[in-house]
């Protein structure tokens, strides 16, 4: 590829700010880009902590005590929509996808590199609006799920910026995903075939399929939606002749996929990490591509399922359960090609290696509590209780947010050419996998037990388990600290790291650390096998 | 400044880069469309699940009639047709020809518009009369709304294929082609639309 002799490009890099300052700038560059999603989705996911812990304080008493009815709503709505769109979504896809992708397929960019640009600078204004809109006259209070009549009646203001800033993120989303598309399918180096891509490649192909393919429908639906506010139309306000039930289906025709959109690319990283601290080939690679393709496909025929108390009628019950359930299939797969990846390796007990493994153990349980909400006859008795609540949060922070965790310690080094501290990095897992299983374990049982979900006061007898949960909740937060500390300290005092200190095979290794501005001096390497570990070591014998 | 996207930059380069690199802006430009549709699908599935489940209320008039849908109808097929011929006369480096047709299509891409506001102006409801009549003008204003978008980048297209200093020509065709996969995507939907809204 000669992409790099192109003189007006580098002059033009000259031109751009060095050091630090190019992570404020209009940078075309994908790992700055990269990096700009993952610092930014870091501090929004600092704002979103400190909501999810005024919503745990609150909750470790009956009273809506500690702050008035409506702000607890104001609350966890701001909470669901910063985690969402504004840390898991960028940082799992944008973040990680426009750092490694280019480098994936060996190319030095990504296919659209200004549209790259436009899609991150979207993210920080619709952040800011949106946590802004507190201060106007009280940010939405209809959830993230901003159901309607609910989303109606509630304070205008509030919702309709709460609608703006969904529909900036959303578009973000979808450039995103038309560059991963074309970057993955149509960059890709001469002579390297789809089936020799790492498997984070074919993650964020199915993501990015799942992002355009129903993203639009979650923007259609929510312009529909401000015309119910803002021009009295009544497309889902039941007194003027609406239907609130077509706001639910358009709305999770979007949402569920959504959950793949957070979680897919997850199942890439992992497949990354593991190989390269097992010291083993990824086991399956053909039967991992096909689960996330068919994960791909069932994803998008499974939305009713959060519907089953809406009035569902009885077939359109029985389709969704049968479809849900398939899923379980091919993400049983893939759960036991990561156990069968460990198997047997040569494994390192270091922070990268332990998040991952923690994610495997919350993720098992988040599926398992998954497949039995998918069952109509229990649904029905858990819906919109807390049971609930610990199933998708076992789902997106026992299972996502542990590989972004374990990702920023397995290519740390990569990003900065510096070690992360390895007793900090353990010690912050320590805490935060206890924190995690103590806030949400127990609320399985207050699910079970009928407290319901979203709701500042509860029955005074699930006192005590609440306050576990708040527990949880308190170290959860202690164990950011740690990180913090390691992240400021290893920047600048980390040991240096070489270019490659996990002797991976995947082509970003390849490359010195921190990368040079078009990733390779020279020609892009051709990675064949990038999980051939056994292999390299027979050879070497 | 110069990026990758730019694959004409690519071609001057190097013309080895040209066997191996196609251009790719189209086939972003398609992804973009298909994400763009499903926008519309949603809103078609929206307005066929209201049909099916939600009855008119008693008194409330949603009527429309044909005979301007069906001009509309024709005015976009035959735009699109002379989008072609705007095309092919630029492959040919006949730029007079093809801006000719260019302003042809934004004309008749302008008619269509006032059709439609005609139509807004003479129907019986309005916006918020009743469910139906919300849909119908969320829906064709929605199209409406990228017909709009698309005349403004066929004159664009048409300002840039001037004779002198335009930057148009058989060698540069991408931005003629993806305004004319736009073009016939806005008039596919217009087809789907007249049928779901005005015939079923």
């Amino acid at each position: 590829m000669t992409i790099s002799i192109d003189p007006q490009k580098t002059n033009n890099e000259s031109l751009q700010p060095k050091g630090w300052l190019r992570y404020f700038s209009f940078s075309l560059d994908h790992k700055v880009i990269g990096i700009q999603y993952l610092v930014c989705g870091f501090l929004f996911y600092l704002i979103g902590g400190t909501l999810a812990s005024a919503i745990r304080i609150e909750l470790a008493s009956p009273m809506s005590d500690f702050m008035p009815r409506d702000v607890y709503n104001q609350v966890l709505t701001l909470h669901g929509t910063i985690m969402i769109f504004l840390w898991i979504v960028p940082v799992v896809n944008g973040a990680f996808g426009n750092y490694l992708i280019p480098f994936y397929v060996g190319a030095r960019d990504m296919a659209f590199p200004r549209l790259n640009a436009v899609a991150f600078w979207l993210i920080p204004p619709s952040g800011l609006m949106l946590v802004a809109s507190y201060f106007v006259e009280g940010a939405a209070q209809a959830g993230w799920t901003a159901y309607p009549p609910l989303s109606i009646t509630t304070p205008q203001s509030g919702q309709i910026i709460w609608i703006l800033s969904v529909l900036l993120l959303g578009g973000s989303s979808i450039f995103g995903g038309i560059n991963f598309i074309a970057t993955i399918i149509k960059l890709r180096r001469p002579g390297l075939k789809l089936m020799q891509l790492p498997m984070y490649c074919w993650a964020m192909l199915g993501t990015s399929l799942l992002v355009v393919l129903s993203t639009p429908v979650l923007a259609g639906t929510l312009i529909l939606l401000s015309f119910d506010i803002i021009a009295n139309t009544g497309f889902f306000n039941p007194v003027l002749g609406g239907n609130v039930v077509v706001y639910q289906h358009l709305f999770w025709f979007y949402s569920h996929p959504a959950v793949y959109i957070m979680v897919l690319p997850a199942f890439g990283l992992v497949s990354e990490i593991l190989p390269i601290h097992a010291r083993k080939p990824l086991f399956g690679y053909t039967t991992m591509v096909f689960s996330i393709m068919g994960i791909v496909v069932l994803g998008l025929v499974v939305w009713a399922h959060h519907m089953f108390t809406s009035g569902t009628p009885p077939w359109m019950r029985l389709f969704f359960t049968i479809a849900t359930a398939f899923i379980a299939v091919p993400t049983g797969i893939k759960f036991f090609n990561w156990v069968a990846t460990l198997w047997g390796g040569k494994i390192s007990i270091n922070s990268a290696m332990l998040f991952s493994c923690g994610f495997i153990i919350n993720f098992v349980f988040g599926g398992i509590t998954g497949v039995a909400l998918a069952q109509v006859p229990f649904d029905i008795h858990v819906h919109d209780t807390y049971f609930v609540v610990a199933h998708f949060h076992y789902i997106v922070y026992g299972g996502t947010v542990f590989i972004i965790f374990s990702s920023i310690y397995h290519w740390f080094p990569k990003v900065t050419g510096k070690m992360l501290n390895e007793k900090l990095g353990i010690l912050h897992f320590i805490i935060t996998f206890i924190g995690f299983n103590l806030c949400f374990a127990p609320q399985h049982w207050l699910g079970l037990n009928g407290m319901p979900r979203r709701v500042a006061e509860y029955d005074p007898q699930f006192q005590f388990v609440n306050q576990i949960s708040s527990l949880g909740a308190l170290l959860m937060a202690i164990s950011t600290i740690p990180f913090l500390i390691n992240v400021f300290l290893s920047v600048r005092h980390g040991k240096d790291a070489g270019n490659n200190p996990w002797n991976a095979l995947t082509p970003e290794w390849l490359t010195s650390s921190p990368p040079p501005v078009e990733n390779w001096e020279g020609e892009a390497p051709l990675v064949e096998e990038p999980y051939g570990y056994g292999k390299e070591i027979s050879e070497q014998k | 400044m110069t990026t990758l996207d730019s694959s004409k930059e690519i071609q001057k380069n190097n013309s080895e880069v040209n066997e191996t690199h196609e251009d790719f802006r189209m086939f972003g430009l398609v992804t973009f469309l298909i994400a763009d549709g499903m926008t519309f699908a949603g809103f078609f599935a929206a307005y066929l699940t209201y049909k099916a489940v939600n009855p008119l209320p008693e008194g409330a008039i949603y009527e429309l009639e044909l005979p301007i849908p069906t001009l509309n109808t024709i005015l976009l097929l035959v735009s699109s047709a002379t989008f072609h011929k705007a095309g092919k006369a630029l492959l040919k480096d006949k730029k007079s020809d093809s801006r000719k047709w260019l302003f042809f299509t934004a004309f008749l891409g302008i008619i269509f518009l006032i059709c439609q506001l005609f139509e807004y102006f003479h129907l019986p409801f309005g916006l918020t009369d009743n469910l139906f009549a919300s849909t119908f003008y969320a829906l064709t204003g929605f199209h409406g709304l990228h017909v709009t978008l698309g005349t403004l980048m066929i004159l664009i297209i048409a300002w840039q294929s001037r004779i002198n200093g335009g930057r148009l020509s058989s060698q540069n065709m991408f931005p003629l082609e993806a305004v004319e996969l736009y073009w016939h995507f806005v008039d596919g939907i217009w087809i789907i639309l007249f049928i779901i809204l005005y015939l079923l």
